[in-house]
């Protein structure tokens, strides 16, 4: 949810990555993290278990540059991927500006692509909101492994709406930027049109 | 022209201001942040914290949306407030106005009895102020004219100049 704090002369705004597990949602934040001048971000918050698979979500707030005298800031969420963290995937979804879904694209995670975006579908419902309501990005994650899923077959199971999408690399950080700031600048275009 | 989900004007900050001051020293506390339900910071008024507020506020207001569902669980609503009690320092969050988290934290120089004394009394005044300002948000929706096209181009060059390898 967007909030314009006049005193604080700040605007806030939050970015959601979400996918089935194992799919780099992590991976996303962990790279912004490392690659961003220190003096834009804040603190990057892992609620993960001790095999480091996420457990709640990771957060890291990222700002940007004054622009007539506001600030502007993205609070990045993930959410866990697990199939049985799904309470915990619907309570970062509330007050959600944009989405970013990064999928697997190795063929046995197939299915699992799938079930998440239904899920995905399914969780953004509870709060009355469809995917056209939100600036919304898919990533094709992984695209560096062998047995991966053909782009345009990708692309017609995942994506028949054509929403914006960029193959990645995550842990090299190829895709990362674009799609990034693909979300973000969706999210502004919203602010500003609505 | 920009609008937001919500938006807070210098008037509704101030009115917030006052109550959250009165809030710390008549409950001797350290600090009163307030953050909305999706962890987004409002305000913070008291002792400037060490500790990162973004973090803090995100990681609140996911403790309380948590504990709202293990409420559910057994059958309540929800907790309308929470207590965590550290070895120095506590703290005390509380619920206003349905979308805002009131947060207090405090040390061995007061009692959670007069924390929750004083954050009720608190919660009741900001339950009036924040509920007149969501009335505003619904029937004003104001346009926010100083947000131009211009505005959004130079937010999408600091965009591009940020977020790049």
């Amino acid at each position: 949810m967007s909030l314009i704090n006049y005193s604080s002369r700040e605007i806030n705004c939050k970015i959601v990555y979400y996918g089935p597990g194992l799919c780099g949602k992590t991976t996303n934040i962990q790279y912004v993290y490392n690659k961003v001048d220190p003096s834009t971000k804040g603190k990057l918050i892992t609620l993960a278990t001790e095999m480091d698979r996420t457990l709640f979500f990771d957060f890291l707030p990222l700002e940007l540059g004054q622009v007539k005298g506001f600030k502007t800031r993205f609070h990045l969420y993930t959410v866990p991927g697990q199939v049985y963290y799904d309470a915990s995937r619907k309570l970062i979804l509330r007050g959600v500006d944009g989405i970013v879904f990064v999928a697997d694209s190795q063929s046995a995670r197939y299915d699992a692509n799938i079930e998440s975006l239904y899920n995905l579908h399914e969780n953004l419902e509870e709060y009355k909101l469809k995917l056209d309501d939100v600036p919304f990005v898919l990533q094709y994650n992984k695209r560096d492994m062998d047995n991966i899923i053909p782009m345009e077959e990708m692309e017609q199971e995942l994506n028949p709406e054509k929403f914006p999408s960029f193959p990645a690399v995550a842990v090299k950080g190829d895709g990362v930027f674009d799609t990034l700031k693909c979300v973000a600048k969706g999210v502004l275009k919203k602010l500003s049109n609505n | 022209m920009v609008r937001a989900d919500w938006t807070i004007y210098e008037e509704d900050y101030w009115a917030i201001n006052s109550v959250i001051k009165e809030l710390i020293e008549n409950s001797n506390s350290t600090s009163v942040i307030l953050i909305d339900k999706t962890g987004q910071l409002i305000a913070s008024v008291g002792m400037e914290p060490e500790f990162d507020l973004m973090s803090f506020a995100s990681l609140c207001a996911a403790d309380f949306e948590a504990n709202a569902q293990l409420a559910k669980l057994i059958g309540e609503k929800d907790f309308s407030t929470l207590y965590h009690q550290g070895v120095d320092e506590s703290m005390y969050l509380a619920r206003v106005a349905q979308h805002i988290i009131l947060v207090v934290l405090f040390n061995k120089r007061t009692t959670l009895g007069l924390v929750r004394l004083r954050v009720k009394k608190a919660v009741d005044s900001l339950d009036t102020v924040l509920n007149r300002l969501f009335d505003k948000l619904e029937y004003e929706n104001e346009d926010l004219k100083q947000f131009d096209a211009g505005f959004t181009e130079e937010l999408n060059k600091e965009i591009d100049s940020l977020f790049k390898d």
